[in-house]
This record gives C-alpha cells, sequence and structure tokens, in this order.
C-alpha cells in the first residue's frame, strides 16, 4: 500500500511536469512561425483531401509514375541524409573517439526524427495505409521481397533509436533509475543500429534493381546499393555539418556554455570524413563508368545532368571539404556541405523519380500539393526538434 | 425456373469440386504445370470482343466498341480495364494486339510485393488480394510490362490487372477473353504445349510469322504467348527487357542480407573491443609484468 501511495505521487509529479512542459515558450512572432504555420495549416487540408478523394486527386502521380516526391524526396532521400546517426554513433561508441561525443545526442535526435516524419510520411503516400501492420503481423511475409526486409529494418531502426536517446528522456524526467539501465543498453543498440543502417539504406536502392528497363542507364546498375550506402555516409556527415551551422545560430544561448574552438574541431573532423567517403564513392562511380562503358551516354542532355551530379556535386564539394580541412576554413566547408547535399538530393531524385522513365515525353513533375505536403512533414519535424531541443538536456546542460 | 436454377448451381458446385480434386490429383502426379495462353496476332480481327468480355466478367468499364473508335489511337491498360486491343499500321498490313498481364513465370511484381499481394498461383495466374496489399504501388515500379494499375482517385484504391480469370480457371472455364474470341486468335492451355502449338506455326508458315515467339524467353519466361508477322518492336512490344527472370536482379542482394545481418556486428563488437581505452590500459600493465619477468 505504501508502494502504491509512493507511485501515485510519482506519476502525479511525472504528470505535472509533461503538463509544464508542454506549454509553449518564448516569442511567438519568429519569421519561422510565420512561415511554418500557415504552410503546416494548408498541409493538413491537403491531406484531408487525399484521404476523402484519393491520392491522385492531389498528387500528379500516374500510371507510369507510381512514385513520386512523397516517396523521392521525403522517404528516399530524408533517411539517407538522417545517415549521420549511424556514422556518429560508430565514430563516438564502437571507435570510441571522445571529441564527438558532445554531437551525439542532437544526431541521435535529429536521426531518430528523421525517420519518424520521413519514413512515416510513407503512410500518406501508401494507398490502403490501415494495412500497413500486414508486414509485421499475420500470414502475409513477402521473405523474398526486399521491400519486406526495408520495413523491418526500419521500424527495429526506429525502436533503436528510440533506445539510444531514450537516456536523455529519462534525465529530463528526473528518473535516475531508467536513465541508468538504460544507458548500459548503448553499445548493443548502437551496433544493431549500425547493421541495419546498412541494410535498409542499401535496401532502398536494391528496390530499384528490377525497374531496370526504366531507370536510365547512368543512373542503373547493380551495385546500387552499395552505391546508396556509401553515399549515406557523406550526405550524414554534410546534414551533421549544416544543422550543426543553423542550430548555433538559432539556439545560441543553449550553447552558451560549449567551447567554440572544440565545436570548429568537430566539424573540421566531420569535413575530412566527408571528404574521404566522397572520393571513394567518386571513385567507385568512376569504376562503373569505365566497367559499364558508358562514354557514349554522357554526350546528350541527360550526360550532361549526369556530369553536373558526378562532378559538380561530389567531386567538387569533396575537394572543397579538403581544402576547407587543411586550411581551417569554415566558410568553404560550409559551401561544401550544402553542395554535396544537393549532390545527395539530386541523385536520390534522379533515380526515384527524374530519371526514372527518361524516355517518356509526360515526364511526371510534383503538383503544388504535393510540395506543399513535403514542406509541412520538414516544418512538423522541425517543431518537434525544436520543442525537444528547448526543453531536454540535447546540446549538454539542461535549460 | 427456381428449380431449375437449382439444379445448375449444385451441378456447378459439384462439378467445380470434382475439378479440384482432380486438378490436385494431376498436379500431384505431374508436378505443377502453368497455365498460359497463345495469342495469334495474325489472326486477330480487332473487333475487341475480348475487350468487352472481360469488362463485362469482372464488372469494369465497358467500351462502346461500335463507336468509340478507340483504335485510331494507342491505348494502354488501365484501372478501367484489364486488357485492350491496338491497332498497328505494319508493311504488312493493319496488326490487331491484344494487351494484358502477361503473367510472367517468376514475376517482378510479386518479388517486389512485401505482403504476398500479388501472388503467383500454382496454377500459374498472378493475382491480387486487397485484403493485404497497402497500396505501396511498388508493383508497377517493378513490372517490366507496366501492367499493375492503381485506382488514384479512390479512399480504398485498388490495384488492377488481368487475373486471368482465376476465379473461372477454378470453375473449369477459360478465361473470359478467350472464350469470347471468335477468330481463334486466343488459346488456352498450358504452357508446354502451347509452345509446341506455337512452334508448330512457325515452321510449318515460316513466310507468315517471324522466328520469334514473345514470351518465350522474354524477362525470364511468360505466361502470355505472342506469335507475330512483323517484328515485335514494331507491334508496341519491348524487346530490350532480356532474358533473366526480374527477380534475379535482387538475389545477389537478399543473398548479403544475413551475411551483413550476423557479419556487421560481430566486427562492430570487436572494433569496440580494440579501441577500448581500459584494454589498452591493462595490457600496457601485462606487458611490463612479463617484461619484468624476463
Amino acid at each position: 500500500m505504501n508502494t502504491t501511495a509512493i507511485g501515485t505521487s510519482e506519476f502525479n509529479r511525472v504528470a505535472s511536469f509533461i503538463w509544464q512542459e508542454l506549454k509553449p515558450r518564448g516569442k511567438w512572432l519568429t519569421p519561422f512561425n510565420v512561415i511554418s504555420i500557415p504552410i503546416i495549416l494548408l498541409g493538413i487540408g491537403i491531406l484531408y483531401f487525399r484521404f476523402v478523394y484519393g491520392i491522385g486527386f492531389v498528387t500528379n502521380l500516374n500510371q507510369y509514375y507510381p512514385l513520386g516526391i512523397w516517396i523521392g524526396f521525403d522517404v528516399v532521400t530524408g533517411v539517407a541524409l538522417a545517415g549521420g546517426a549511424y556514422v556518429i554513433t560508430f565514430v563516438v561508441y564502437v571507435m570510441r573517439m571522445e571529441k564527438y561525443h558532445s554531437i551525439v545526442r542532437v544526431t541521435v535526435l535529429n536521426g531518430l526524427l528523421a525517420y519518424i516524419f520521413y519514413a512515416g510520411a510513407l503512410t500518406l503516400d501508401l494507398g490502403r495505409p490501415w494495412h500497413i501492420v500486414n508486414p509485421i503481423i499475420g500470414n502475409s511475409f513477402g521473405y523474398n521481397s526486399v521491400l519486406f526486409l526495408v520495413s523491418w529494418h526500419f521500424l527495429l531502426y526506429m525502436l533503436t533509436m528510440a533506445l539510444e536517446f531514450s537516456p536523455v528522456v529519462a534525465e529530463w524526467a528526473q528518473l535516475e533509475k531508467a536513465r541508468k539501465f538504460l544507458s548500459g543498453l548503448t553499445l548493443g543498440a548502437v551496433i544493431f543500429g549500425i547493421t541495419l543502417s546498412i541494410l535498409h539504406q542499401s535496401g532502398l536502392g536494391a528496390l530499384f534493381l528490377m525497374a531496370k528497363p526504366k531507370i536510365h542507364p547512368l543512373w542503373y546498375s547493380e551495385f546500387i546499393p552499395v552505391m546508396f550506402v556509401v553515399s549515406s555516409i557523406y550526405a550524414g556527415l554534410s546534414m551533421i555539418i549544416f544543422e550543426g551551422t543553423i542550430s548555433h545560430k538559432v539556439f545560441r544561448d543553449l550553447l552558451a556554455g560549449q567551447d567554440h574552438h572544440r565545436y570548429e574541431e568537430i566539424i573540421l573532423g566531420l569535413g575530412k570524413g566527408a571528404a574521404i567517403t566522397m572520393f571513394v564513392y567518386y571513385f567507385f562511380q568512376a569504376l562503373l563508368f569505365i566497367h559499364e562503358e558508358r562514354w557514349e551516354l554522357i554526350t546528350d542532355a541527360w550526360g550532361y545532368w549526369y556530369l553536373l551530379e558526378v562532378i559538380g556535386l561530389v567531386l567538387i564539394p569533396c575537394f572543397m571539404y579538403a581544402y576547407a580541412v587543411r586550411n581551417r576554413n569554415l566558410g568553404i566547408l560550409k559551401v561544401a556541405a550544402v553542395l554535396a547535399l544537393l549532390g545527395i538530393i539530386l541523385n536520390r531524385l534522379n533515380v526515384t523519380v527524374i530519371a526514372y522513365r527518361w524516355y517518356d515525353v509526360d515526364k511526371y513533375y510534383p503538383s503544388w500539393q504535393e510540395i506543399v505536403v513535403t514542406l509541412t512533414v520538414v516544418f512538423t519535424e522541425i517543431w518537434i526538434f525544436r520543442w525537444i531541443v528547448t526543453r531536454m538536456p540535447v546540446f549538454g546542460k539542461r535549460r | 425456373m427456381d428449380r431449375r436454377r437449382f439444379f445448375a448451381t449444385a451441378g456447378t458446385a459439384a462439378g467445380t469440386l470434382l475439378h479440384m480434386k482432380k486438378s490436385e490429383a494431376a498436379n500431384a502426379k505431374e508436378g505443377k504445370e502453368f497455365v498460359g495462353v497463345l495469342v495469334d496476332t495474325t489472326r486477330c480481327i480487332g473487333c475487341r470482343a475480348c475487350e468487352v468480355a472481360c469488362s463485362v466478367a469482372w464488372n469494369n468499364f465497358v467500351p462502346d466498341v461500335k463507336n468509340d473508335n478507340a483504335l485510331d489511337h494507342r491505348r494502354d491498360t488501365s484501372d478501367k480495364q484489364y486488357t485492350v486491343v491496338n491497332r498497328f499500321k505494319t508493311e504488312k498490313g493493319d496488326v490487331f494486339v491484344k494487351r494484358q498481364c502477361m503473367h510472367c513465370w517468376q514475376a517482378a511484381c510479386v518479388a517486389m510485393c512485401l505482403v504476398n499481394a500479388m501472388y503467383k498461383t500454382k496454377e500459374g495466374p498472378v493475382t491480387w488480394n486487397g485484403e493485404k496489399c497497402l497500396g505501396c504501388r511498388f508493383c508497377m515500379v517493378a513490372c517490366p510490362f507496366d501492367i499493375p494499375k492503381a485506382e488514384y482517385l479512390s479512399w480504398n484504391p485498388r490495384i488492377m490487372k488481368c487475373h486471368m480469370c482465376y476465379e473461372r480457371l477454378q470453375e473449369g472455364k477459360k478465361p473470359a477473353c478467350v472464350e469470347a474470341c471468335p477468330a481463334d486468335a486466343l488459346m488456352f492451355g498450358q504452357k508446354r504445349e502451347l509452345m509446341e502449338i506455337a512452334r508448330h506455326r512457325v515452321y510449318s508458315h515460316p513466310d507468315k510469322y517471324v522466328h520469334q515467339i514473345y514470351g518465350e524467353q522474354e524477362a525470364g519466361g511468360t505466361g502470355w504467348l505472342y506469335l507475330s508477322a512483323v517484328p515485335f518492336d514494331q507491334i508496341g512490344f519491348r524487346t530490350d527487357l532480356g532474358t533473366t527472370p526480374y527477380p534475379e536482379y535482387t538475389k545477389q542482394f537478399l543473398v548479403s542480407v544475413p551475411l551483413v545481418l550476423f557479419g556487421v556486428p560481430a566486427l562492430l563488437l570487436g572494433l569496440s573491443e580494440l579501441s577500448d581505452r581500459k584494454n589498452e590500459v591493462r595490457e600496457s600493465e601485462g606487458w611490463t609484468e612479463t617484461g619484468a619477468d624476463e
């Protein structure tokens, strides 16, 4: 009876604490709020029509382009950009490079939210989303399906990342015992998470292996899965640099305690990692180019488009990263990160949408509703991110 | 009338049961034999009776064959019609070609589907099950023939494609289109028999047919086979699909999944042990001790 009483009072404490934390803080009329709130409301309105009248009512999808930017950008690109979480947990928990410890929490949080929102955006695109539990329960296991593996790995990886982030939540809710227990699980979660990441990053590429006659030969090869994994490494690193730069401006007061010089060292280290993986990726691209004898393919517009991606948005940012690290030039480092991210977005969109059925006259292009819904997903994620970092000890100290 | 209907129904039911027993026994004895349809485009007269019969049988949009002038432009199967007939102007005159699901031996859509909603039945037809389908539309990405079509303007969309009248086959009937064809252009049967008939026609009339049976090898072989008087790329067929069954393209990846699933954690655990500072200190201490012993 005594324990029950304590349990109840503890529950009341936590409940009232969460209620307090749910209330908004800070100014309302920020530029971000002014832009994002109307777009999110509009997006919700569009989604109403999407679920009542069908996907075709708000999108430009048709019988030949079954996948648009909701898959090509939100899911396939979003997951690549969220690769930072598995790369950083590898560096910190497996290689034990303590230098990067201070960015683990924010990177894992970004990864977790990216998966929840961008992989979650998948449900907006599913024709029958209420059947989404079918691959998990019941007798409907398509064992030989790449998609089956990807969906399971998505689910397990989200749980893994939630576990990796859970000590922060426990610390926020002041549950010391739970925090200790959850911290003990981190290394196991990290190792499982890295394995799952390699599998589903490559799996997203493997989904397009059977689309061989539909993808332009410059973007199709049997090595799409390998290319997707390697590029997700530098995509993740570039995203950390990019997000870190914005966070340092926006959440300046939260980061007040941090040594700026140390942060500089961290992003220069990330830039070095990105430069090396980008060069490896470029080398693979060059090998594929020679091996598959693609010389004749680069003389038309598609060839120039390919060169823009591989030279302009892989090789050039790779050299820029190398230069920036050598000369400790943070300005060029940030430009390199932006170019590298554009290269990733372009690559994923090329495979899924742009170079898909390149021979068609009537190409798919996204409708304004598809763009608004995509922005809604991105903005909602940023809202949740902001709510968490201003309340939980993500950047280090609790506010 | 009522009594007659009752007897008819009972008869059909009994016939179905008997037939099912028989076909099961046949399957057990001879191993499975996939069925298919042989389309002889030199015989097709473009009457589109197959389109009508199909749509009537499956409650889809029934085209007004006499007045819609649909043969004037190229059409594709849609979320409203499982099959369409197109007219191609060739050096040998007008050629009519029926289009529908090819019912691949190893179907890309089936291999892609994560819930077995697309399913290759043991009789050969590739069917779709709406109870399982998520509506992800990756079957449409995978299909080399662009056959599955989605109902985009529905809150509960179906994936629409020919299922070779699977339900009719189970009743012992032929597919609706085959039954409706007045020109004998469509022939239903087991693929092995159909191949023999097709080869016989090509060999005995070498001037009439091109020496290729579309579907014998394409995409690893299909249930529907086509004969033609003109090269197949002139009558709307893709001839660049290769002879590899499409699921083969993902095989390498699927085989490597268990290797990664067990190999990578082992590697990472090892790396983590190696990089652990605590081990490093202990080792250096051990080293000095042995050094002192010497």
